[in-house]
């Protein structure tokens, strides 16, 4: 039996969930289905900037003043998944001096607020900036949770009447003729919560319209019904630092490169980036000497970085487009603009449009585009009101500050978990029942963990996105386990070990681009909990194939010790 | 140098199981004069308090019965290897004499097979006598119970899994709010505490005393098992009484599950190993780290190898000398800080003992993250007297040998070796360093 939508949005990153979101909130039917959890493409894989605009106010103009203002709104409907650091244009004595007036003058006609610091004044605000820095350009930067912002929308979509479906792939476009009316797609086996779909079904869902918010991947799902959207692709590294070094966005003040922007980002601060093309968004190397050149071109302008300890590296894939016949060389040219595709007008099959470009800052105002189009596609007459609705868990939030005292939030552990969850605080938190800690380094109580499982099931990569649980400093060592836990009795014991697994995994990838030093110790330490306090690499109630090799398959116990006198 | 030197026989640098073994070992050997030098906590507060000598071999196969019969095969350069199988044995039943009763495993060469707080079970050679009735090869069914507010032991999930894992016996789990445990996120100790000092709390019933408190908050549950297991939090100095009172009044035997960090278990054999150092006249001088050392003359007329002729001892800003004729080294591998790394290498950070590693640091690691692991063994390559050798095969110093983690060419997580390898490396080091020194 198939499933009838009115809108159906392909991708759940932070385009999709926006989209969806928005065209729910217009009254429309819609569904979402993404292959992973929420944020599983570039959206959770990305540097955390709410540009104020100031990156681009020299060679993109019309970019910086979206950013400006899209900055703006979501300070006011997504006030618990910003933090308005502020930032700075950072100027070293080799960076030319022509390019900090063009930076200033560009900010200020595109309505950025600016201030222009001396050495000496950029050093009383960033302490550990380099002694021979030597000026600054003041800016409203600031950092942005992509994690909490995507559910947020996600949810209010849901609370809108949408129908969110993870671990749900599209395997194939459905298209009659000129007209594609629908996917098929496959739900995954893998954890999550699946309130509709079997693990390892297909599903036809059609639909009267599609919207392909793939990201760098829309051009293989728009292949699926024969039409061509060519993704250039292009990869960019990101290094996690154990402290925040910096309270402020530090961005370096020159024409372009690499490694030349510290966003601060909860407990953390993240390096980046890098920009080069990939072929393939889901296989590209991930290199040695990008993370090198994180630290080594960043300590020009925080010399402490060169020695501090680093958690992990990440790596994102940039969805950018190119219209045909552009061709440009380098990446780093390509425009950060989005584009919609009307794959009616422009190939003559109606029914679907792609999105592809942008940057999350944006993202409310492309997807206000997009559900424009799509209503006038289907004739319908709503208007948008993202912009003025705040997010769930940022209704409020002044007088959340205020009801601190009244929940007994003082403590630095809630006063994390309420940053985390803003005014959706007293539902989650307020319970009879004890409220340990799970995960210590970031401050995530069972109260939290519980709220995420509900939400996403058992998919804990899921729990671990919607509160910090296992990001921090042990990188999960500590707390995977007692997260696991917390999925207990609700689900078997074979599918906790499952899911305490794939988290385990999840976390040891991004580790082994920072295994030196501290972080290497921790390693030791972290396999040391797992493996010999625990022994999870030889737990016998995994007869897989190496306790099949070793003939372990059913262990003796009656061959052992069992006792003096036993 | 304005400070006088500090003059022993024996040094040993860091207090974890294998330096106090090394410094137990001298004195036992009849050296005047041992002084034990340690800088921070040691691995055993991290640690189970379990001994494993060898779970598994190399290869992986296992989990093996006798340690023993797979000890003869172990590749070259092996700890183990290093000292030979006599030492491995001596050094147990050196541990067991100092251990006395607050260990067990040592009536046979079997392992135990012993259920871990993730509900899985693992092979160890000894175990702490909280332990011993709860042991997963012994085929009497069990009840764990677990605290509501302790989230790393949930003891309804570890009893499903130890009956995935084919346990033969029945095994249930419940989860309790522990009687007198106010705060949620109270400490280990803290709940060790209550039940030593039988702190009056109060219970639905009214006031009682923490241990009788929770034996009833238990018999609601308990359905006549012959043994009940709660995670291990039973006690610190009196924990043989807790267990006792427990027992008597729940009418059965009484074990503990160990836990991750911090380790009560282990925080109990690191107090039992420094009250034996003090039996024993050891000095010790904790909190404070060796940075440094000086050679002296060659070793003889001819001889390229050095000796340490003092080590630095960084006394809150002021360098104190300390001299002594033999020195062993047992800091720790990466956890305990004897290994350490950056982008460009792996070092040992005293001495500058080589530690053999790969160039490029992502030859340290394989993607399985339990996998194959090349930084679970860095440490130091030791001739068979444990001197630490340098490229050419020489020992880095005439008078320096070393012990515990430090020491690489073994992957102590994966083959379930750590307390084995650092009591057998210990014994040897420090017994040798007294025959040696004069
Ligand atoms: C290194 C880097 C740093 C960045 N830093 C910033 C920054 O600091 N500030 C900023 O504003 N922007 C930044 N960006 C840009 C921003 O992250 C992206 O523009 C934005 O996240 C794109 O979101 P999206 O929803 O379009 O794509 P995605 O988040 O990639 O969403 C597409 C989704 O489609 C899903 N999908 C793919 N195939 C299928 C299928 N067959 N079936 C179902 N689902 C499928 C994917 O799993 C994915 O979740 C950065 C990008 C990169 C790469
Ligand atoms: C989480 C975990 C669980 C484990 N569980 C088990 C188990 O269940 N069973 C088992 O058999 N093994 C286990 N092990 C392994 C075992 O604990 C270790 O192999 C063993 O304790 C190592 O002892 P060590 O004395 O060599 O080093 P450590 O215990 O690390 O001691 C080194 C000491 O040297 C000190 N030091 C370092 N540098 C200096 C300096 N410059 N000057 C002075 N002092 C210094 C350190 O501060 C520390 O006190 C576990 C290990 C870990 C990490």
């Amino acid at each position: 039996m198939g499933y009838d939508t009115e809108v159906l949005v392909l991708g759940g990153g932070s385009t999709g969930c926006g989209i969806a979101r928005d065209l729910a909130m217009r009254g429309l039917e819609v569904t979402l289905v993404e292959r992973g959890n929420l944020t599983h493409g570039t959206t959770g894989r990305m540097h955390g900037l709410l540009h104020s605009g100031g990156r681009y106010a020299v060679s993109d103009r019309a970019s910086a003043t979206e950013c400006i203002e899209e900055n703006e709104v979501l300070r006011d409907i997504a006030g618990h998944c910003v933090e308005l650091t502020g930032g700075l244009f950072v100027q070293r004595p080799e960076d030319p001096d022509s390019y900090f007036r063009e930076k200033l003058e560009g900010c200020r006609e595109c309505g950025i607020p600016t201030r222009a610091l001396s050495g000496r004044e950029a050093r009383e605000i960033e302490p550990y900036l380099a002694n021979d820095v030597k000026r600054a350009i003041e800016v409203p930067d600031g950092a942005v949770d992509p994690f909490r912002l995507c559910v947020a929308n996600a949810l209010d979509a849901q609370i809108h009447g949408a129908r969110i479906e993870t671990h749900a792939e599209v395997i194939d476009l459905l298209r009659e003729g000129d007209d594609v009316y629908g996917v098929r797609v496959r739900h995954d086996s893998g954890p999550g919560r699946r309130t509709h779909g079997v693990p390892g079904s297909t599903e036809e869902i059609t639909a009267e319209y599609v919207v392909n918010a793939t990201g760098a991947w829309a051009g293989q799902i728009a292949a699926m019904a024969d039409l061509e959207v060519a993704v250039r692709p292009s990869k960019g590294v990101m290094t996690i630092m154990n402290v925040r070094q910096v309270d402020t966005v530090i961005n370096r003040c020159r024409p372009k490169g690499d490694a030349d922007i510290i966003v601060p980002h909860e407990t953390t601060a993240i390096l980046g980036t890098t920009d080069e093309e990939v072929t393939d968004p889901d296989d590209y190397p991930e290199e040695e000497w990008e993370v090198d050149m994180m630290i080594d071109t960043l300590s020009e302008l925080v010399p402490i970085l060169s020695e501090a300890r680093t958690i992990r590296s990440f790596w994102g894939v940039r969805p950018l487009y190119e219209p045909p016949g552009r061709a440009t060389e380098d990446p780093t040219d390509i425009t950060r603009d989005f584009f919609l595709l009307d794959h009616d007008e422009r190939d003559g099959v109606s029914g679907v449009a792609s999105i592809v470009g942008g940057k999350l800052t944006t993202y409310r105002a492309m997807a206000e585009e997009i559900a424009d189009h799509v209503c006038a596609e289907l004739g319908v007459d709503a208007t948008c009101a993202t912009a003025e609705e705040p997010l769930p868990g940022s209704e409020n939030l002044e007088r959340l500050e205020d009801g601190m005292d009244e929940f007994g939030l003082r403590s630095p552990i809630a006063r994390r978990s309420t940053k985390r969850l803003g005014s959706r605080s007293r539902d989650v938190l307020e319970t009879d029942e004890p409220n340990p800690v799970i995960c210590a380094c970031e401050g995530v109580t069972r109260a939290e963990v519980q709220d995420a499982i509900s939400q996403s099931g058992t998919d804990l990569n899921a729990v671990r996105i919607r509160t910090r649980a296992s990001m921090g400093n042990c990188q999960g060592g500590f707390c995977c386990g007692p997260m696991a836990n917390e999925l207990h009795p609700e689900y078997d014991e074979e599918t906790v070990r499952e899911a305490l697994d794939d988290l385990f995994d999840e976390r040891w990838k991004g580790q082994r681009h920072a295994l030196w030093g501290e972080q290497l110790s921790q390693a030791m330490l972290n396999y040391a909990l797992h493996a010999t306090t625990m022994n999870r690499d030889r737990d016998p109630a995994n007869a897989g194939p190496s306790a099949l090799e070793t003939g372990s398959e059913s262990l003796e116990y009656a061959a052992f010790d069992a006792g003096e006198g036993q | 140098m304005a400070e006088m030197a500090i003059e022993d026989d024996v040094l040993v640098i860091g207090g974890g199981l294998a330096g106090a073994t090394a410094a137990l070992a001298a004195a036992n050997a009849g050296t005047k004069r041992v002084r034990l030098v340690t800088y921070k906590q040691s691995t055993l507060r991290h640690a189970s308090g379990l001994i494993d000598v060898l779970g598994y071999t190399p290869a992986g196969k296992g989990p093996l019965t006798d340690p023993f019969d797979a000890l003869e095969e172990l590749p070259h350069g092996h700890p183990y290897e290093r000292v030979g199988i006599d030492a491995v044995r001596d050094a147990l039943s050196f541990f067991d004499g100092i251990v006395g009763d607050a260990y067990a495993g040592g009536h046979t060469d079997r392992n135990a097979l012993v259920p871990t707080h993730g509900g899985t079970v693992k092979p160890t050679a000894r175990y702490p006598a909280a332990t011993a009735p709860g042991l997963a090869s012994d085929d009497r069914d069990a009840l764990l119970v677990g605290v509501e507010t302790l989230p790393d032991f949930d003891a309804p999930l570890a009893a499903a899994h130890l009956e995935a894992a084919g346990i033969p016996f029945d095994c249930r789990g419940v989860t309790l709010r522990f009687p007198g445990i106010t705060r949620d996120d109270a400490k280990v100790t803290r709940y060790a505490h209550l039940l030593d000092r039988n702190e009056s709390v109060s219970t639905p019933s009214g006031e009682a005393g923490a241990r009788e408190a929770l034996s009833t908050a238990v018999r609601d549950h308990f359905e006549g098992e012959p043994r009940v297991g709660f995670p291990a939090i039973l006690g610190d100095e009196r924990a043989d009484d807790v267990r006792g009172d427990l027992a008597d009044t729940l009418g059965a035997d009484v074990f503990e599950v160990p836990m991750g960090p911090p380790s009560l278990p282990g925080i109990r054999l690191e107090e039992l190993l420094y009250d034996a150092l003090e039996a024993a006249g050891v000095r010790v001088t904790s909190g404070v780290p060796v940075v440094g050392y000086e050679t002296g003359d060659r070793a003889g007329a001819g001889r390229r190898t050095e000796r340490i002729d003092h080590v630095v001892v960084d006394r809150h800003g002021a360098e104190i000398p300390h001299r002594a004729d033999q020195y062993v080294l047992a800091t720790g591998g990466l956890v305990g800080k004897g290994i350490e790394s950056d982008r460009e290498g792996v070092a040992e950070p005293i001495f500058g003992c080589r530690v053999p590693h790969a160039e490029d640091r992502y030859d340290w690691f394989v993607d399985d993250v339990f996998g194959e692991q090349p930084y679970a063994r860095f440490g130091l390559e030791p001739d068979r007297e444990l001197r630490p050798l340098d490229a050419d095969g020489e020992p880095e110093f005439a008078n320096l040998r070393a012990a515990g983690a430090v020491l690489g060419g073994y992957d102590y997580a994966a083959e379930k070796s750590g307390a084995g390898v650092s009591i057998a490396t210990g014994y040897v080091a420090g017994t040798r360093s007294a025959e040696v020194s004069e």
